[in-house]
């Protein structure tokens, strides 16, 4: 019973160790900026705001992740002051945002792009069209593309093993859309997780694999797994097969797997001094805590460009009526819309 | 008023005995309800026929065969490892070894069902499967042959302690006997013990197969997430259990089809497991009073 009293009151001790606040080299600031969207933003937005936390300790931030179309329908009620967003705002959500009396400001903050990749030992795979690659993973192959040399017939007749994100994730969405044309469409008898360190694990510990995930986690793994370039069939972005890297992924010749990500603000919101210095810590901070996340930062350019159109309050979207995000210049975009 | 107090007692010790019943019965109600909601909208047949499980994607198919044959591999592997090793230790600690040594090794070896089942997972995946990859190169990251190996050893405890006990329970005049007739050790062992403890023997493997057949860390992080209808050991599979574990992990939103899975998925591993728990409660009640 003795023993039982000094480890309560031990715990009760550490626990209150914990609790001080840190009011860091802030402003003194205080009130609750809330973030929701994208699960691949998430990241991101949360480094940022748990580095913000540390200077401005009085604001709260919290970051959810219900996915961009998710965290659209809450942004379009005001529910939210900024949304995390994998693509551009989609045009049936202007029109929600306009219903709801809602004004938003886009801003890029960074890039994102998946690598395709295969074991170490794989001595065959020199890269990989997109047609092969849909070939690969649409819904009619299940069950019969089992071999590489079902691929293409100068690989060997050896058993090829499937890794890839799980139907929860937003990964999965945007491979599905990019490779097959469909989101969420594609064969079922592989190895799906949402982990993507399982990913990483299955693909460097078997010589007949093939998988795909995020770029960061081929850029913390290189040293076990090899990189597949790309080749999109459109000279237009690049000829041939392109491997992502920093470099590729922004001048978006590394296509159909790059994507820019953005972070829409509530206009309204934006006049609230909390809300003004977390972008701008934001956008600051984005380019060192992508590398640190494993997302591509944008050209360094850019950011002052993102907070010019901040400062001035430019709402609507740079992609309105369609147009596409992928292979876009961000600098040339933010400069022309000045 | 004494009479009373005794009565309220009475209650309090018939409550807390109830609260283990009302459980299982909870967890079978919420499992047949989910099931039978799940059975008006997918095919019985094809729930236990179909050879393709790829519920969570656009082409939905149903077929469980995948995940039980999963399961079954993996139960198979570690059954044919912890059988043999269980056994053979069990008849040397009763008949062979001095009574120090048993008293000394059995809380030893019972030390392995103590392990949490994760850390057997990575020493799985992250130990076994990189040897085996030395003598079989075609082996996967994840497979059913090393997460079953590795569970064939976690359950070695359970087939060893259990048949241990049922060999010591046999009368000594057996042993005396086969001893008087001209018996070496090993044929009293092998011909006359282990069958007269058969009936402890058999219980011991079936709780130890029911154990393995539920097992759910060490073929979700060893075995993969692939349901494949195949009994390769080499490639990566997919047990009900981890399928219950990837869907309960992801974000698949409740009252969907694809929640329902799990529970039909859990219904039928707990009627497997059920089934077994309830074929060795027999046996030990048929067989187990022979030598007495």
């Amino acid at each position: 019973m003795k023993k039982l009293v000094v480890l309560f009151s031990l715990t009760v001790a550490l626990a209150s160790c914990g609790g001080k606040k840190n009011q860091g080299s802030g402003n003194g600031l205080s009130g609750e900026v809330k973030i929701d969207g994208s699960s691949t933003v998430y990241p991101l937005s949360e480094a940022v705001a748990e580095e913000f936390r540390n200077t401005e300790g009085g604001v709260r931030v919290t970051v959810g992740e219900s996915g961009t179309g998710g965290g659209f329908k809450k942004f379009s009620r005001a529910e939210i002051d900024i949304n995390d967003a994998s693509r551009p705002i989609k045009d049936e959500e202007v029109e929600l945002c306009k219903q709801g009396g809602v004004g938003y400001i886009e801003l890029p903050v960074a890039y994102d792009g998946l690598a395709v990749v295969v074991n170490k030992e794989n001595s065959f795979v020199d890269y990989l069209t997109v047609e092969e690659l849909k070939k690969i993973w649409e819904p009619a192959a299940q069950g019969k593309i089992k071999t590489w040399n079902q691929v293409r017939a100068s690989f060997p007749n050896q058993p090829i093993n499937l890794y890839g994100a799980g139907t929860a994730s937003g990964t999965y969405d945007y491979f599905t859309e990019a490779i097959v044309g469909k989101a969420k469409s594609s064969r079922g008898d592989y190895n799906a997780s949402e982990d993507d360190n399982v990913l990483v694990k299955g693909v460097s510990s078997d010589k007949n694999a093939l998988g795909f995930f995020g770029l960061a986690y081929y850029s913390n793994n290189a040293d076990k797994l090899k990189l597949v370039p790309i080749d999109d069939g459109n000279d237009a972005n690049g000829k041939g097969a392109i491997p992502p890297s920093a470099e590729t992924v922004t001048n978006g010749t590394y296509q159909p797997l790059s994507r820019p990500l953005f972070i829409y603000i509530n206009a309204k919101a934006a006049d609230r001094a909390d809300v003004k210095s977390f972008v701008k810590f934001y956008l600051d901070n984005a380019a060192s805590l992508s590398k640190e996340i494993g997302a591509v930062a944008l050209p360094a350019e850019v950011y002052p460009l993102a907070q010019k159109r901040f400062d001035s309050k430019k709402t609507g979207s740079a992609f309105a009526n369609g147009k596409k995000a992928v292979g876009v210049n961000m600098a040339d975009l933010l400069k022309a819309e000045q | 008023m004494v009479k009373v107090k005794e009565k309220a007692i009475e209650g309090f010790l018939i409550f807390c005995s109830l609260i283990t019943v009302f459980t299982t019965l909870g967890i079978i109600i919420v499992l047949a309800t989910e099931t039978i909601k799940f059975f008006s909208e997918v095919s019985i047949i094809e729930f236990f026929t179909g050879t393709e499980w790829t519920p969570l994607f656009a082409n939905k198919k149903f077929g469980i065969l995948p995940l039980v044959c999963g399961t079954l591999l993996t139960t198979l592997i570690a059954i044919s490892v912890a059988l043999p090793l269980g056994l053979t230790i069990a008849v040397y600690l009763n008949e062979y070894a001095n009574q120090k040594f048993t008293a000394i090794v059995k809380p030893l070896l019972e030390v392995l069902a103590a392990i949490p089942t994760v850390v057997y997972g990575f020493f799985a995946l992250t130990f076994v499967t990189p040897l085996l990859q030395q003598f079989i190169p075609d082996l996967s990251g994840f497979n059913a042959l090393s997460a079953g190996l590795v569970m064939g050893i976690m359950i070695i405890p359970y087939i060893s302690s259990l048949s241990e006990d049922a060999l010591r329970a046999v009368p000594k005049s057996l042993r005396e006997a086969a001893y008087g007739m001209g018996s070496t050790k090993l044929q009293t062992a092998f011909r006359v013990m282990v069958p007269a403890a058969s009936s402890g023997i058999v219980v011991s493997i079936i709780l130890a197969i029911s154990r393995a057949i539920g097992e759910t860390m060490i073929v979700a992080v060893a075995a993969g997430q692939e349901p494949k209808f195949t009994f390769n050991p080499l490639t990566s599979i997919e047990t009900i259990t981890t399928y219950i574990v990837q869907v309960s992990m992801g974000d698949v939103p409740q009252n969907s089809l694809e929640y329902r899975t799990i529970f039909s998925a859990g219904m039928a591993l707990f009627i497997f497991t059920f089934l077994l728990n309830n074929i060795s409660f027999w046996i030990k009640k048929k067989f187990q009073q022979k030598y007495e």
